[in-house]
């Protein structure tokens, strides 16, 4: 154990490295018959390999490609994102915003770290860290602008703060130049942060 | 509670820092950390609400000083221990309890594409009459509770706008404290900018956040 380490835990414990904490609670679920660990396995594989923002990108592509889904997704988020299969654990029940010229979303969550999983992934460390949740309530357009993303005074910036057990994705504005470009081609442009609403999708160019 | 936790607005956190090509996961620990959650929930661990009040009661310096996963680390070993799958002392030995009857894993390999696709809703699927509908204005109540609670300081004695009512769910400052799901209406309310943060704040910009019908009053003299 370091001695940086050596203080009080609040239950009377030494805290140690985490590595050591994890195995030690690991192995004692395991002994005890709570967890099995092939499951784990299989949660970290699911998370690691096949739920990001891949998943998400196809729901805003179809969007774009489609009017009646985008319709569909924007009155229920839930029902249509599971047309395409993407829904589950921290996405149960979903609501999407549209970006438009006069409207910017974005969403935060102040509390903990609430993030559409089914749609987005497990969150990045900066979503789930103190800078973006003190902040981007206060000062979206500032945090906004750390990211690249400077939008003109007249654009509504609407910041969502998921402090239910609603779950939010932004649909991103179109970019110019894609009109003959197929739902495929149309998923590259789409990045997690445009899903969060810290960015606009790429530009085909 | 008026933890650290709830940090909307706050200054002095630093500086965003965004990491490109960013990992899922930055260790290997976290990954077990992370697979921890669906499995104990299944084995009837706790439900979400006292979950993350158990990351709540971390010390302000030892939450801002950890990460992510090490909150979570926090919760199982507090919370796992406080609803009785495992013992204090099982936990400091690291040994379980010889006398202590063996059961079998909640989740099973096989189950987790089910259980990663169908989630647990929040959602309860009663007919309880909604105390406010889309465009009333609210105030938020000014309560300080030192349990769990979902109402960020930031929005307390604002007024607010039922932008939209999501139907019945969970009240988590019940279901945190054993006190049963007390279901009722929760909604997302607009707040302008300027009421949240005063005059110096864009005139455009607004926030939305989710509350239930106990975090609110009418903003209407007659009610």
């Amino acid at each position: 154990m370091s001695d940086t380490h050596d203080h009080a835990h609040p239950h009377n414990r030494k805290l140690t490295d985490p590595e050591l904490r994890v195995k030690a609670l690991e192995t004692l679920l395991t002994e005890k018959g709570i967890i099995d660990p092939a499951a784990i396995d299989a949660l970290v594989d699911t998370y690691e390999n096949k739920v990001g923002p891949r998943n998400g990108a196809q729901v805003v592509a179809k969007a774009w490609s489609d009017p009646d889904y985008k319709q569909r997704l924007l009155e229920d988020g839930t029902a249509a994102i599971s047309e395409l299969g993407y829904s589950g654990i921290q996405g149960e029940d979903m609501v999407v915003l549209e970006n438009t010229d006069e409207v910017h979303n974005v969403i935060v969550c102040t509390l903990c770290s609430c993030y559409p999983w089914p749609t987005l992934g497990l969150p990045p460390v900066w979503y789930k860290a103190a800078p973006y949740r003190s902040r981007v309530v206060k000062d979206p357009r500032g945090v906004l602008k750390e990211f690249g993303t400077k939008l003109p005074k007249e654009v509504e910036v609407r910041v969502w703060d998921s402090t239910a057990e609603l779950r939010y994705m932004v649909l991103p504005k179109r970019p110019e130049g894609t009109a003959s470009m197929s739902e495929e081609e149309l998923a590259e442009l789409v990045t997690r942060d445009s899903m969060i609403g810290v960015t606009e999708a790429l530009s085909p160019s | 509670m008026n933890g650290i936790h709830d940090m909307g607005g706050m200054e002095g956190m630093g500086p965003l820092e965004i990491e490109k090509n960013e990992p899922v996961f930055h260790h290997d620990w976290e990954k077990r950390v992370m697979g921890m959650f669906p499995t104990t929930f299944a084995a009837g661990g706790y439900n979400l609400d006292e979950f993350r009040h158990a990351i709540e009661r971390m010390g302000a310096l030892e939450y801002l000083d950890s990460s992510y996963y090490e909150h979570w680390l926090h919760a199982f070993e507090t919370v796992l221990v406080a609803n009785g799958l495992i013992s204090a002392d099982e936990l400091s030995t690291g040994k379980a309890d010889p006398n202590a009857e063996k059961i079998e894993p909640a989740l099973a390999p096989e189950a987790v594409p089910k259980i990663v696709s169908h989630g647990a809703s929040a959602r309860i699927d009663i007919d309880a009459k909604p105390k406010f509908k889309e465009g009333d204005m609210v105030i938020v109540k000014n309560i300080n509770p030192s349990g769990h609670t979902r109402l960020p300081r930031y929005v307390r004695d604002k007024l607010g706008c039922i932008d939209k009512d999501h139907g019945v769910f969970v009240f988590p400052d019940s279901s945190a404290h054993g006190k049963g799901e007390k279901p009722q209406h929760c909604y997302s309310v607009y707040f302008s900018a300027q009421e949240v943060w005063g005059a110096g704040a864009s005139a455009n910009d607004s926030i939305f956040v989710d509350l239930w019908d106990d975090y609110l009053v009418s903003a209407r003299d007659d009610d």
